[in-house]
């Protein structure tokens, strides 16, 4: 056999990577409306943003005349508008979810609090726009649009109310704390309804002139839960509260306002019957919060991606002229020049930081794309409902398990040949709206908490990374890139709109569903042809990272602990939450991975890449893949082995388990996945047999009768690692030499 | 009420000044180390007359601005990502090099061959803009040979302020030593207006102003015609960046009053 080395000697990065590298690899390189508020996002980004975080506006909880300049830069630029329907004012046509992700991704690049001011009014306006009704739409969006030229009157904002109960009052999130009960009920006059709500943690609530806010039937003559529209000039109180003394995203506003308010039925979002004498919401707050939330999780999460990726070029800069200015050190000495980027820790951490931050990014912006994708199926299934009658959740379930069969046929001839399958059925499933339905929900069920849980929880771990680099520097106000606020902020980005848990308790239920494991084998497939043909991504060890991952959730799913106890179930956290957790680093590298593929394959067609720099770009980006498929098949591989071993009770010598000790035979067959194994296994059994008590660290040998196609997968694992740690030094060597600018483009 | 005019603004891209700016020989004579790859900006001189004639566009109703430019056409089509929000202009292209090292008289001829070959424009109502100085090619006489080729006498170099008179004459201020303005009167366009920094700020991004303009910007992009220009038979003995001095002090809270003292104490010094 001959084995094709590479030659160590490549192209490499050039420069940092610019707009007609992410353009390509985030898939607006065809969207000029998108390109255009990018630009928009980012100079007020490093506009005013910058100037108010300078300038030290973050170090007060009031919400202060200079922080409420970002509204107009805001309105002027057309973050505003973004986030509006054409007909309403807005300009961008189509679904939205990426554009948005893209201009929390620029506003947070400098500060996230700002990128959350910035979406907050698309939260508020987000159960309207999901499921307002025509009234409400045009009402809401039409206030919100900002003046157009000759126009003196303020745009409104809102504010977004959900559930977040007061601390210590003994409720939990699961409970609503707003209350709505019928205050007068006219014959042939529409009812008033009293509102009483308290918020927590309630963001733009100092500016808001609208809040939409959830709330629970406390009166017979009304059904459920649902959500309502709250106005300033409402009669009775609507008290914005205190601000919340949060420690982090200080240029958004955060209070704990309390509303008890007089308003008309009609602002129940999306309507209402009466049924029997009974008002009967045409949506509960639940329908209506989880089409919101699903969508704008994912732009929090790649706040935080987008955090990681602006601390690259201050980390660059500050290594190279850490010891610029010393006595004796002449320039153009390596002292001189690489300053910290000599070390190769140094450099290791900071390919690390970076590869974290394009993992996330790819997966959020793969996310944000999935929801614009499968927001027309979302559209023509309401319709098909719609006209067939079908309401209520348990009927539309119902309705869709002839949909998910097929999808699942349908998935069966998507991964076949063309050639070999049967193209007459394959063409008739894939003409069904509701088959692409349910299969582009099934992952946005996942992509989505995935996102949020994987870019905020490791994303916040990685900007400590990259605090500590900067030494005691990034921990002052004065950090280039303002990392150390980043970093704190990073902890509420983890928290709101769904804290870990609830993602992590999501995807123990989500990544269950058939029709993404049919996905996720398929994809596994792809990753081995990815790796066949470009093997430097990693994209091979990903596969069998992800074939580890299937084996032992398929394992845990039938298997029972030590007492018999089932493994994988609802309330088994420790099962199901580390395997969530996997799950996230498998698909945030697979992202990783697909971006750096379209680069490659697009890239040549872009003139300003194709006249220098792609190959020293999609080389560079190979081996950050590479570097990251590592980290997470090492993290994988460690989640599983813990979760498949770790419910075995161990053996002692004095218990009846020792039959289950390793026997020289068996020791010897494990020997052939494991070289070495029987030495030591012998060397055990020989301790166990011959000694009454056994010598320390010498204890009895635990036989893995049951796991072993288990260690057959880990042990592969474990060699498809082979060339991380080269890709690892390629990345490194390619910092100290990748060109960055004279000064960072935002004060600080 | 003046009549409508007609104004064309000379300006390409110039490399983002906060990028690292090496010159570096390459077979198209002297460049910058990745400079395909650098982000780009509009010429901050070019830019400045944008904005002023899109401003005088608004005053003077029925006026039409165009962007006349030079430059890589992939390279534009990024930098009009960000210029097409801020006012609304109509672009033509010539795709070619906007490296500083062009000669400006094969520049020149490229642009005055284009504003010629724009449909309906008149040129008795023309106005022709542009920086009086470049950050990329700053021998300061491009827009001057333009205006020569086109046949425009009447030039202004190092404007400042263009008012409109109710006769529709042009008052303009140009810039003059010890801080002083020259004045003048121009009874009718044609006219070559070299800006210096203009008084108006920078617009506002705004992607609905730039959707519209994209309508028929990137079919201009689409259609650009290749252009040679460059620097055949020249020989560059040595390129260099210009020499930098700053005596940066790093001071915070002084109050306006007093760096605008310090200011003055130099001016005078």
């Amino acid at each position: 056999m001959t084995i094709m080395t590479k030659p160590e000697t490549q192209a490499s990065l050039q420069t940092l990577p610019g707009d007609d590298v992410r353009q390509i690899m985030w898939r607006y390189a065809d969207r000029f409306d998108i390109q255009m508020v990018v630009q928009s996002s980012r100079s007020v980004a490093r506009g005013i943003v910058a100037q108010l975080v300078a300038e030290g506006a973050r170090n007060t909880h009031d919400w202060t005349e200079a922080k409420n300049r970002m509204f107009p830069a805001f309105d002027q630029s057309g973050i505003t508008a973004a986030g509006l329907d054409p007909e309403y004012g807005g300009f961008l046509t189509g679904p939205r979810n990426l554009a948005l992700s893209l201009v929390a991704f620029e506003l947070a690049w400098v500060d996230a609090g700002a990128a959350t001011t910035s979406l907050v009014n698309n939260l508020a306006l987000g159960p309207i726009v999901e499921r307002g009704t025509t009234e409400q739409k045009a009402r809401y969006m039409s206030a919100c649009i900002p003046p157009q030229p000759g126009e003196t009157r303020q745009p409104w904002r809102g504010a977004f109310a959900l559930t977040e109960p007061i601390p210590y009052v003994g409720v939990d999130t699961g409970v609503l704390g707003g209350k709505v009960r019928v205050a007068k009920w006219t014959e042939g006059a529409e009812p008033m309804l009293q509102v009483e709500k308290r918020g927590r943690f309630i963001t733009n609530m100092a500016v808001a002139n609208f809040v939409t806010a959830a709330v629970e039937s406390d009166d017979p003559r009304l059904k459920g839960t649902c959500m309502v529209i709250l106005e300033e000039s409402d009669p009775g109180i609507f008290d914005r509260g205190a601000p919340t003394h949060k420690l982090v995203h200080q240029l958004s506003s955060t209070h704990d306002p309390i509303f008890n308010l007089t308003v008309p039925a009609s602002r129940i979002i999306g309507g209402y019957t009466v049924q029997n004498g009974v008002i009967v919401p045409n949506y509960s707050h639940g329908d209506i919060i989880e089409a919101v939330f699903a969508r704008t999780r994912v732009t929090v999460g790649l706040m935080t991606s987008a955090k990681l990726l602006s601390a690259v070029e201050p980390v660059v800069r500050y290594q190279r002229g850490r010891f610029r200015g010393g006595a004796g050190l002449a320039p153009g000495s390596p002292r001189y020049d690489l300053g910290l980027q000599q070390k190769e820790d140094a450099l290791h951490r900071l390919v690390d930081i970076w590869a974290s931050g394009e993992a996330g990014s790819s997966l959020g912006f793969e996310t944000a794309r999935l929801f614009d994708a499968w927001e027309p199926y979302v559209r023509r299934k309401e319709a098909l409902f719609a006209e067939q009658g079908i309401t209520g959740a348990r009927a539309q379930m119902r309705a869709l398990r002839q949909p998910r069969a097929e999808a699942l046929e349908y998935l069966a001839l998507l991964g076949q040949p063309p050639a070999q399958r049967n193209e007459v059925r394959f063409a008739e499933l894939d003409a069904n709206p509701l088959v692409h339905y349910v299969v582009q929900e099934s992952l946005a069920n996942v992509l989505c908490p995935a996102c949020k849980l994987w870019n905020t929880g490791h994303g916040t771990n990685m900007l400590r990374e990259a605090v500590s680099l900067m030494g005691g520097y990034g921990i002052t106000e004065d950090c280039p890139g303002f990392l150390g606020q980043k970093w704190m902020d990073a902890q509420l980005e983890a928290t709101y709109e769904g804290p870990e848990s609830v993602q992590r308790r999501q995807l123990s239920v989500t990544m269950t569903d058939d029709l993404f494991l049919a996905q996720y084998r398929q994809w596994i497939t792809d990753m081995r042809h990815i790796g066949a043909l470009r093997p430097a991504t990693g994209a091979c060890a990903l596969a069998t990272a992800m074939e580890l991952w299937l084996w032992t959730f398929m394992h845990l799913r039938d298997a029972k602990d030590a007492d018999g106890k089932a493994l994988y179930q609802s309330q088994r956290h420790g099962v199901t939450f580390p395997l969530a957790d996997a799950l996230c680093w498998l698909l945030a590298t697979r992202c990783q991975i697909l971006d750096v593929l379209e680069l490659a394959a697009k890239g040549p067609a872009s003139p300003n890449l194709a006249g220098g720099g792609l190959e020293g770009f999609v080389n560079f980006f190979t081996d950050l893949c590479h570097v990251h498929t590592a980290r997470a098949a090492g993290e994988v591989g460690r989640i599983c082995a813990e979760l498949v071993y770790g419910y075995d009770r161990h053996p002692a010598w004095e218990c009846d388990l020792r039959g289950n000790c390793t026997t020289a035979i068996l020791a010897d067959a494990l020997d052939q996945a494991m070289p070495g194994y029987s030495m030591i296994a012998e060397a055990l059994s020989r301790e166990f047999t011959d000694q009454p008590l056994p010598p320390d660290k010498a204890g009895p040998c635990v036989c893995m009768r049951a796991t072993e196609a288990f260690s057959r997968r880990r042990t592969k694992l474990d060699g498809c690692l082979t060339g991380a740690r080269l890709a690892k030094d390629r990345a490194a060597q390619a910092l100290t030499q990748v060109m960055i600018p004279e000064a960072l483009d935002y004060p600080a | 009420m003046a009549d409508p005019f007609h104004i064309v603004v000379c300006g390409s891209l110039v490399p983002d000044p906060l990028q690292t700016l090496e010159p570096v020989a390459g077979a198209q004579g002297p460049g910058l180390k990745n400079e395909t790859m650098l982000p780009a900006v509009l010429d901050p001189w070019a830019g400045h007359a944008l904005f002023e004639a899109a401003n005088l566009a608004k005053q003077v109703a029925g006026s039409q601005v165009w962007l006349v430019t030079l430059g890589p056409k992939a390279k534009l089509q990024q930098l009009m990502m960000t210029i097409a929000q801020k006012v609304p202009f109509q672009l033509v292209v010539l795709d070619g090099t906007a490296s500083g090292f062009a000669d400006a008289h094969e520049v020149a001829t490229a642009l005055a061959t284009a504003i010629q070959g724009i449909p309906g424009l008149d040129r008795n109502r023309l106005l022709l803009f542009g920086g009086c100085a470049s950050a990329s090619r700053d021998s300061g006489v491009t827009l001057q040979l333009v205006g020569e080729q086109l046949g425009i006498r009447d030039q202004f170099l190092g404007v400042d302020e263009l008012g409109i008179e109710p006769d529709g004459a042009l008052h303009i201020l140009e810039r003059v030593e010890g801080g002083q303005y020259q004045v003048s009167r121009c009874v009718a366009p044609p006219a070559v207006l070299a800006w210096a920094t203009g008084s108006l700020p920078e617009p506002h991004n705004n992607p609905q102003v730039g959707m519209m303009n994209m309508r028929t910007i990137m079919p201009q992009l689409q259609k650009a015609k290749p252009v040679t220009v460059g620097c055949a038979g020249i020989q560059y003995d040595t390129v260099k960046l210009p020499s930098q001095r700053r005596d940066t002090r790093v001071v915070r809270d002084v109050p306006a009053a007093d760096i605008a003292r310090e200011i003055v104490d130099w001016l005078k010094a």
